[in-house]
């Protein structure tokens, strides 16, 4: 029965890790359309980052490394929308074939440039530790995770709801044409918007070092998941985001316990595919007149 | 107006143009290449392993240490009198393509035999290829058993040769209860099938048995199961990057060695590097060879392996692929021909001096006889032996020669 | 000329490319090879018929290879087996023959699984997704996560499916050696008809009432409703079409190449076969068989000059072509000649390039 409560908190930080990775996607997919398979390859960028301020941040390195990653990953998503994705607004189907290439590129270029091999991050000496809470032990590396996420969340929400940038980013996700006449240079916003999803990529990708491999394919373990928590959350919808990923980490947690991992993994997408049939339009739904 | 469809043909058209000039010359240059690859001045060779995609890691430093072994050959003369060509080729870490590649080096390119393939999966996929057409694969890796081809030699460990000994070696010190913890193919559940009877004929207790899939990296679940069975020691059979995620969650909710002793075999010392040494440092590992292992041999080989790869580390599947090489070398020196048939039977109790130590070749299951070791992670990354069978065990793939095992093939 | 007439002379000569002169030039393993490309082409052909003409993005194809892979790969296990339990269940400590193996175990039925249960599937699938109208980028990430949820079953079912290794190592063939010089040229045979007649068969489909309404559906589903029609069923019965084109090119791969397995099946493989499709041209049947075919055979043999270097080229040419030319080789080759018929001085017929939909 402990071990059962135990899957609780375990629930919960495998969410907060949802939540880290798919943030950035909502911003990219749902405010502006664009399915960025490349979100991975931004991941593996933050890890990589934290890797290479090792040298002389030492065993802080990874908390140096969340606003520079946020930077580098932010800088790379950028430079992307501005050769590439701005080509192909209108044509989300296209831009997830492209992205894809981008992520291929970037993979090899990070075998290339760090080896294929793992490299190795140093947990800060002051993340090692544990708390016990029913029973169980919770690493401090999770606790950070959590409260990572919910920083990022609290951080995006202020962003969007109380900042003019995040208000004309709002009008151009609810009508592009109207938010353009009405002043808003929605090339701007575009940029801007691109820059802090791939950002937060980054940030995933530090946090993700405390707990996972740091490697060439680092990206390619998360992405699947990150579409599904945004899809299941609902077009660009934050709350929308932060319910499934919890949910999804929850239902991850106690299927697994409950069976194996192969199957709880399948057993997530089954729920998701079947969650679909109810709310093709995942949980919230961004109300619109616009007809296809 | 009518939108042509078939318009569009005619670029298909140039396509297949295309391909019949680029194979073109090739049909010439098969015609010419003589046969078990003993043409001219040279011997040609077949090297084959991901150097692509995920496996390329693990296989890369194979492959390197497979060209060493083709280097010093050819620095000493050859074999019979004539230098070795290898003909390198990449299994792009997928399946069918080991089969196609493998194809190919037997028939355009008529090599003599082939080195390749790493996972059980690529093995499984060339094994038709070569017995069908009577050409000869060294395998380097050590593998789940309860096979031998023909057409293969194993150089690399079976079940008796590691996972046996690392069982040994956990009931030796005691550890009764024990956990299992593997990927999601067909080595860690074949693997644990012999695990759980052996666990059944000496008195110990299987608490669980839990398999993740490739490439999984979320393991607080499973940490969790473990904490609350309470085993003695874990045997892990993860493979990869699932490793360095396993090995950090563990330490991070508390398990370290000394907590928890956790038996891998199928970390090496290239992969201690991507885990973190101080994620795993103090646990225990079942190979049979080590870069520390004592011996001039030894000593030659990692020196020669690092002048040319500075900074690498020697590992076992390695130092298997470096033996491939000599064997083989050596079967066919004694042979006195390239010829599969005459090779296969000089190879049977062929015995030569290796960095492991002495390594013969059992005729009848073309594995070899390997010594078994068991080695503790340090904290500067390699590996120490802390125990050994001392004397080279003999293969048995089958496990015939172990009465707790019966029913298992 | 007239188009028509130029049109049956191209897929002529092509036909005599592919049945005379490419078994006469090629040596066997080259032929092997091709015949490996002609079935990821058939798969093509499926997506650039749901992709290209119906604008749905299916990025689990790899589901529907690997199903009708696995029925004629139960069948060859079983028959090499006579009676016996097939050599990987024996290593995987599976006892007596699992009742989903017994069916496939008479080679009518197992050929009739091929496409039959890729088509199931499909509806199945078809019908709760496209009734609820769940389209665009979710339809295709859906697919993508039925992949990797498919890929993850099948390598946990060991017993059942072989695992990671799959179903390998055929002795018999249809009463053939599989690794027989006359054997391989006759499954080279038998993929490249196979392959016309679903080309002809999937270009009249394109033409005629049923093809044009599945465009329509592509440009503009809301208007297609409102006219009367039912979208869902055009969207799930193209679907099907596809799936069982995939299951024909799983089926036709096993004896081919002589192996199945997941990691033919899953996410990537099964994203790469769109790709091919967009390289070559996704607006045109041929266009799919094209990229098929010149991607496969350029990963084959740039994989053998330079193995990283094919990551960078394959993403490279994919930016380029999404960027510079989303309508592929072929539209590539429209593009060429609008531009110099313009320059002649003759109006250039009206452009042609549907509006994607967005989500």
């Amino acid at each position: 029965m402990t071990t059962l409560l135990n899957q609780l908190p375990i629930g919960l930080s495998i969410g907060a890790v949802l939540l880290l990775i798919a943030l950035g996607l909502t911003f990219t997919f749902g405010q502006m359309g664009v399915i960025n398979m490349a979100h991975g390859e931004f991941i593996m960028a933050g890890a990589y980052t934290a890797y290479l301020l090792q040298d002389w941040a030492g065993s802080q390195a990874v908390l140096v490394a969340l606003p520079v990653a946020f930077a580098v990953a932010g800088a790379l998503g950028w430079v992307l929308e501005r050769t590439a994705i701005r080509h192909f607004y209108g044509r989300p189907l296209d831009t997830l074939l492209l992205t894809w290439g981008v992520s291929l590129v970037l993979q090899q270029a990070a075998r290339d440039i760090f080896g294929a091999p793992n490299v190795q991050v140093v947990a800060p000496s002051w993340l090692t530790g544990r708390v016990e809470v029913l029973g169980g032990a919770l690493p401090y590396a999770r606790l950070f995770i959590m409260a990572l996420a919910l920083a990022c969340v609290a951080g995006v929400w202020l962003y969007l709801d109380r900042s003019r940038q995040g208000r004309r980013m709002r009008a151009v996700v609810q009508n592009r044409e109207l938010a353009a006449v009405s002043g808003v240079a929605t090339g701007r916003v575009d940029q801007l918007t691109f820059f802090i999803g791939s950002g937060l990529a980054g940030v995933a990708g530090v946090a993700l070092t405390l707990i996972g491999p740091v490697g060439p394919s680092l990206g390619t373990y998360y992405i699947v998941d990150a579409f599904l928590v945004v899809v299941a959350g609902g077009l660009g919808q934050l709350r929308g985001a932060v319910i499934a990923a919890v949910a999804l980490g929850m239902l991850n947690s106690f299927a697994e316990f409950w069976t194996d991992a192969s199957l709880a993994k399948v057993i997530v997408f089954a729920v998701v595919i079947g969650f679909l049939q109810v709310r093709p339009q995942g949980l919230f739904v961004l109300r619109s007149r616009a007809l296809t | 107006m009518r939108k042509p469809f078939f318009r569009p043909l005619a670029v298909a058209a140039l396509l297949p143009a295309a391909l019949l000039t680029a194979c073109g010359g090739e049909s010439g240059d098969g015609a010419n290449g003589g046969s078990g690859g003993n043409s001219g001045n040279t011997i040609k060779v077949g090297v084959l392993h991901s150097l692509s995609g995920t496996m390329a890691i693990s296989e890369v430093t194979v492959k390197n240490s497979e060209m060493l072994a083709i280097e010093e050959i050819n620095a000493k003369g050859g074999v019979l009198g004539k230098k070795l060509e290898a003909v390198t080729e990449d299994g792009a870490s997928d399946w069918p393509t080991f089969a196609q590649k493998a194809q190919k080096l037997i028939k355009k390119d008529k090599v003599a035999t082939v080195f390749g393939g790493w996972t059980s999966a690529s093995r499984k996929a060339m094994l038709p290829v070569f017995e069908r057409n009577k050409a000869l694969l060294w395998y380097p890796v050590q593998y789940e058993g309860l096979e031998s081809s023909p057409y293969i030699f194993y150089t690399g460990a079976t079940t008796n040769q590691q996972i046996v000994p690392g069982l040994d070696y956990l009931k030796e010190k005691g550890k009764k209860k024990i956990y299992l913890v593997g990927s999601d193919y067909v080595f860690p559940r074949t693997a644990n099938k012999i695990i759980k009877a052996y666990a059944k004929a000496n008195g110990m207790e299987v608490l669980g048995e839990e398999y993740t899939p490739l490439g999984h990296t979320e393991y607080s679940t499973l940490v969790n199961k473990i904490g609350e069975a309470k085993p003695d020691a874990v045997f892990n059979t993860l493979n990869g990057d699932s490793n360095v995620a396993f090995f950090k969650q563990l330490k991070s909710a508390g398990f370290d060695a000394a907590k928890l002793p956790v038996m891998s075999v199928s970390i090496a010392e290239e992969e201690v590097k991507g885990i973190g040494v101080q994620n795993i440092a103090g646990q225990p590992v079942a190979w049979n060879y080590y870069q520390t292992t004592a011996g001039e041999q030894n000593a030659a080989f990692v020196k020669a392996f690092q002048a040319k790869h500075k900074g690498a580390v020697t590992s076992d599947p390695m130092e298997a692929g470096y033996n491939a090489v000599h064997l083989w070398a050596a079967a066919v020196t004694k042979a006195g021909s390239t010829d599969v048939e005459a090779v296969k039977k000089a190879a049977a109790g062929l015995s030569l001096d290796l960095p492991e130590g002495k390594v013969t070749i059992d005729g009848p299951t073309q594995h070899v006889h390997k010594t078994a070791r068991i080695g503790v992670i340090q904290p500067d990354g390699l590996i120490k032996e802390v125990w050994s069978s001392k004397e080279p065990i003999k293969p048995d793939p089958y496990l015939k020669s172990y009465p707790w095992a019966t029913g298992l093939s | 000329m007239s188009d028509r007439l130029r049109g049956y002379a191209l897929f002529a000569s092509i036909s005599l490319l592919l049945l005379v002169v490419a078994p006469l030039a090629l040596p066997a393993f080259r032929l092997d090879e091709l015949a490996k490309y002609l079935c990821f082409a058939i798969a093509a052909l499926g997506i650039g018929l749901a992709w290209g003409q119906g604008g749905m993005l299916t990025l689990g194809q790899g589901v529907f290879f690997g199903l009708g892979g696995y029925a004629m790969a139960m069948y060859l296990k079983l028959h090499d087996a006579g009676g016996d339990l097939p050599d990987f269940m024996v290593w995987s400590g599976v006892e007596h023959l699992p009742a989903l193996w017994k069916p496939f175990g008479n080679v009518g039925i197992a050929l009739a699984a091929v496409v039959a249960v890729s088509v199931a599937i499909a509806v199945v699938l078809g019908v709760l997704v496209f009734r609820q109208r769940v389209r665009g980028a979710y339809f295709a990430i859906l697919t993508q996560a039925l992949a990797a949820a498919f890929v993850i079953l099948l390598v946990g079912q060991q017993g059942l499916t072989g695992g990671t290794n799959g179903l390998t190592n055929f002795y018999d063939v249809f009463g053939r050696d599989p690794e027989a010089e006359g054997t391989q040229r006759t499954l080279y045979f038998v993929t490249a008809i196979v392959l016309g007649v679903l080309y002809l068969g999937a270009r009249q489909l394109v033409k005629s009432r049923f093809g044009r309404l599945l465009v329509a559906v592509r440009d503009g589903e809301d208007r297609v409703r409102f006219l009367g029609y039912n979208p869902a069923t055009v969207k799930t019965v193209t679907f099907a079409i596809s799936a069982a084109m995939a299951g024909l090119a799983g089926a036709l791969f096993v004896p081919v190449v002589g192996i199945i397995s997941p990691s033919l099946l899953g996410v990537v493989p099964s994203l790469e076969l769109v790709v091919a499709v967009a390289v070559g041209g996704r607006y045109a049947l041929a266009g799919a068989v094209l990229g098929a075919v010149v991607m496969n055979y350029a990963k084959t043999s740039f994989s053998e000059q330079w193995a990283g270097g094919w990551l960078y080229l394959e993403g490279a040419l994919f930016i380029l072509v999404m960027t510079l030319a989303p309508k592929g080789a072929v539209g590539l080759y429209e593009q060429a000649r609008d531009a110099l018929a313009r320059r002649r001085g003759v109006p250039a017929p009206a452009p042609t390039a549907p509006q994607e939909v967005a989500a």
